[in-house]
């Protein structure tokens, strides 16, 4: 993965620019110790590393703007960090860049009930909002399963989803409105306790925006009610085809579970023998699908679901009948990461969308894949959205074993977009999938999208290197080339 | 006055037309059919591009939840088309041509995801931005490009998608979109709370907000409004009526309907056709379509709502109800345009837009909110990201936006 050449000269006025950010973030919100600054290397994505020039840590909206305005002026680029729990690299720092760190920002800055939203500085956990306004019986609803560690900034950045977005929505759906800084130290806010933005939806673009366009410091978030009641269903079909058949079947029913995941058999296999939930490993693919709503609509649906995989070729079910038995039959799945991580010294996980009727096809495929890298792979599913999570196995002290690796998993998403689907449903493209964005958009597609990026940040300072495979001066990508002056195709329909 | 008018038959047609206008310097009026071209600032424009023979579906899956369509098709096709497949556009989008003399059902799906609307179920489901997944467009560099994705969980590259819905044709000429489609409800059912004052009316929306019975519209018509609903047991009230819908699978509406029944201290409750009928006035805004009167959409936080009323019943002559629960007033003002009122009453704590007014007002009275200085700069810079010669619809949203 190549990152944008550092610029020596920035290297070289590294004093300096301690000196300017500690004028700005006095004490030990600025480090520059190499061992305090291991902690920084990377992210979620342990395979690339790299130490930041130097670190700070605001802890006001006024010292990040000051911050950011600073390394304008110097021409020093800035990555944004929230926990750091990325999977895509978006927070890998820059050997000749700021990490800005948004840790300080750790307060919950009110809850309202009455307008059901709470504002949140972004280095809140995820959990942490729904925590605080648990009492009340409400939740956040977006829930990754690095809630506990993961910011809401970061959620932001990322526009994170979780098991429960099919019917919850994602990060994007969920956020009402933030406090942002430009790279030249402005300071905005968009939407806020009320709905909509009443002119373009800025903060729809800034979500999901990987930290390229502005640094996020305050989130409004939406709050829901938790449901009354809850209960899962656990399906296996003998086939992968009838577990995604069944899928189809139950939202062509007009039902759209809480939560409907799904494992393949290495998954299942790995998942079983770490945590026991008593999953039947005689069948290749298992569902899970979680109802919740009212105690009558609960049960309503657990009837109608499993009506629909009797019909479907389910050769194995089992339904929750209180809240402990509905926690086991979720242990395996959300222990299938770290049960893959059992029984392989590394995993990679990647994070494609297909249409769902094309898993059979993609499931096939990537067996044939994994034939010829040599690699073994599991999958969990987020079915109800066809976002595919396949686990490929691999031992990184064996050498050329990750390279294959990222190999097996590049060819995965190439195939995702193949059959109709994209590079990645929540984890983002980072500096993992960034070259592979040209399998997905035209050189047109991404200049569109890297003109956006000029309006927030002509000089192109923050968190370079990720999202776009080539980095176009905007300068260059505002010439526009218009010959003529008569109308060159007069076959058009006119009236 | 429009001289000329493109109506391409695809993609590249639409870009033909951009290039032209851009080498002739010449702005393009951006139109589906046309229907709500009485929202937004006047667009000067000698020239227009009319999206109407762009037609049909390019790729439904039900089951996919995703619909794909040219950006000319008629609303009142896509939602055939999903009724018969009962699923729907979760956001229940509003038909608002009757607000401008039009008939009903006349809009194109490129037109609504323009305009970006949502109706009542806003609250639960989001707005036009929370379904609309991808789209094909030409910018006025003439480039025809594509944005988002067919899929609906997708974080690859910037949502532009939701830039593009809600920039009223100011952006790009859209040609294509993908919108995110949802099971239809099996049944629905309104509770009516009567002759409550707003304050004490908002308690209730409120409090069925608060609970976990997915409460799926909530409104508030005051006496006079209430009165011209064409629901009997709203018109007959003789009073305000508080509404709170309940939608979903039979057994779960009864079961939630009766809870909420005692918890709310319903008058009584509306069955699904009398609810499609009642939600469909207050989603519409059938109780001010027939007067010319300078008609307002306020957004503002929903536990103010009575409070922004109140002030603004306090400084000018209008009729106003209130929908997402309390977060949404609309009034119709009588005598002058109202719009320093309006602004006045929501400050800074939200957005008023001008729905419907003659074009001598929409002239001369910001259209949209004004935007605070910053937001304003970004807003210029996002625009010329899309359109640097400002050939779309000029000045529809903004002066110079
Ligand atoms: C075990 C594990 C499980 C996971 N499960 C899920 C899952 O289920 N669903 C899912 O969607 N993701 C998941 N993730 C990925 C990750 O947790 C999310 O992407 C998360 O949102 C990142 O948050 P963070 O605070 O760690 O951000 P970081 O990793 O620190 O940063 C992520 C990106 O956000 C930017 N950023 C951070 N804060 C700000 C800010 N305040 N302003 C602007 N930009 C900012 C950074 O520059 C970077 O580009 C998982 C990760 C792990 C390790």
């Amino acid at each position: 993965m190549k990152m944008p050449a550092p610029d020596s000269g920035v290297i070289a006025r590294r004093r300096e620019i301690v000196d300017r950010l500690r004028a700005i973030v006095p004490g030990e919100g600025v480090i520059v110790d190499e061992n305090e600054l291991r902690a920084y290397e990377c992210d979620g994505l342990t395979a690339y590393r790299q130490l930041p020039l130097v670190v700070v840590l605001p802890s006001t909206t006024e010292q990040v703007s000051r911050v950011l305005k600073t390394c304008k002026e110097m021409g020093v680029k800035v990555v944004p960090r929230g926990a750091g729990t990325s999977l895509s690299g978006g927070a890998l720092p820059l050997e000749d860049g700021v990490l800005l760190g948004m840790g300080k920002f750790n307060r919950i800055l009110e809850v309202d009930f009455d307008n059901r939203c709470a504002v949140v500085q972004p280095g809140v956990t995820n959990l942490g909002i729904s925590n605080a306004v648990a009492h009340a019986g409400f939740y956040y609803a977006p829930d990754p399963s690095s809630q506990i560690a993961c910011t809401i900034g970061g959620n932001v950045a990322e526009n994170s989803g979780g098991v429960h977005c099919l019917k919850y929505g994602l990060t994007t759906n969920n956020v009402m409105g933030v406090e942002m800084v430009l790279m030249d130290g402005t300071i905005l806010r968009l939407g806020g306790k009320h709905l909509d933005q009443g002119g373009y939806d800025l903060l729809g673009i800034i979500t999901g925006s990987e930290g390229l366009l502005g640094v996020v410091t305050e989130v409004t978030v939406r709050l829901l009610k938790k449901p009354a009641t809850a209960r899962a269903v656990l399906l296996g079909f003998p086939t992968n085809e009838q577990g995604g058949d069944c899928v189809a079947a139950i939202i062509g029913a007009g039902i759209i579970p809480g939560g409907m995941e799904m494992m393949d058999k290495p998954a299942i296999h790995a998942a079983e023998a770490f945590v026991h939930a008593g999953y039947p490993l005689d069948v290749e693919s298992l569902l899970i699908v979680e109802l919740d709503g009212p105690a009558a609509e609960v049960d309503h649906l657990i009837g109608r679901v499993e009506a629909i995989a009797g019909q479907h070729g389910a050769c194995y079910s089992r339904v929750s009948r209180s809240e402990e038995e509905r926690l086991v039959v979720w242990a395996g799945r959300k222990a299938a990461f770290p049960a893959v991580g059992r029984i392989s010294p590394d995993y990679y996980c990647m994070d494609g969308t297909i249409p769902r009727k094309a898993l059979p096809l993609v499931l096939q495929r990537m067996q044939e894949m994994a034939e010829r890298y040599s690699l073994r792979v599991a999958n969990v599913f987020h079915a109800g959205d066809g976002n595919l999570h396949p686990l490929i196995l691999y031992d990184a002290n064996i050498p050329g074993e990750l390279e294959r690796a990222e190999l097996f998993g590049a060819d995965i998403l190439k195939l995702c977009v193949e059959v109709g689907g994209v590079l990645t449903g929540e984890h983002g493209v980072g500096v993992e999938k960034r070259d592979l964005m040209t399998h997905q958009f035209t050189e047109t597609d991404l200049e569109q999208q890297q003109r956006v990026k000029c309006a927030f940040d002509p000089d192109g300072l923050l968190n370079p290197g990720k999202v776009f495979p080539v980095l176009h001066r905007c300068a260059e990508l505002g010439r526009m080339h218009i010959s003529g002056g008569k109308l060159p195709f007069p076959d058009i329909p006119r009236f | 006055m429009t001289i000329s008018t493109f109506r391409p038959e695809t993609a590249a047609q639409a870009a033909d037309a951009v290039r032209w206008a851009l080498s002739n310097a010449e702005p393009l009026e951006v139109l589906g059919r046309g229907s709500k071209r009485g929202l937004g600032r006047p667009v000067q424009a000698a020239h227009a591009i009319d999206l109407s023979a762009m037609t049909g579906i390019v790729a439904y899956a039900p089951e996919e939840l995703v619909l794909t369509v040219r950006a000319g098709t008629p609303m009142a096709e896509v939602q055939a088309l999903l009724a018969e497949n009962r699923q729907q556009l979760a956001f229940e989008p509003p038909d608002l041509a009757p607000l401008y003399g039009g008939a009903a059902g006349e809009g194109t799906i490129g037109g609504l995801v323009a305009a970006g609307l949502a109706g009542p179920r806003r609250i639960k489901d989001g707005s036009c931005r929370d379904h609309t997944l991808g789209f094909e467009a030409v910018n006025g560099r003439a480039e025809v490009y594509k944005a988002g994705g067919k899929v609906v969980k997708n974080v690859t590259g910037y949502d532009v998608p939701k830039l593009i819905a809600g920039s009223f044709g100011t952006l790009s000429v859209l040609t294509e979109v993908t919108v995110k489609v949802l099971p239809a409800p099996e049944t629905s059912a309104t509770m009516l709370v009567l002759g409550r004052e707003p304050d004490a009316a908002l308690r209730v929306l409120t409090q069925a907000l608060q609970s976990p019975y997915e409460v799926s519209g909530a409104a508030f018509l005051p006496a006079a409004v209430a009165a011209r609903s064409g629901v009997a047991a709203v018109a007959g009230a003789g009073g305000s009526a508080a509404l709170v819908r309940l939608e979903g699978f039979g057994p779960s509406v009864t079961a939630r309907a009766a809870a909420l029944r005692d918890e709310l201290g319903c008058d009584g409750v509306l069955d699904a056709a009398e609810s499609a009928a009642l939600w469909a006035e207050i989603r519409d805004v059938s109780y001010f379509s027939a007067a010319d009167r300078p008609l307002w959409k306020l957004s503002v936080p929903p536990a103010s709502g009575p409070a922004v009323a109140a002030a603004l019943q306090a400084s000018v002559a209008c009729e106003l109800y209130l929908d997402w629960g309390g977060g949404l007033v609309w009034a119709a003002v009588d005598g002058g345009d109202g719009a320093e009122a309006v602004r006045a009453a929501v400050g800074a704590n939200g957005h008023a837009t001008l729905m419907r007014a003659p074009e001598s007002v929409r002239a001369s009275v910001p259209v949209f909110h004004p935007q605070p200085a910053p937001v304003a700069a970004l807003t210029q810079r996002v625009k010329a990201s899309f359109d640097p010669a400002g050939i779309f619809n000029p000045g529809r949203m903004h002066a110079g936006v």
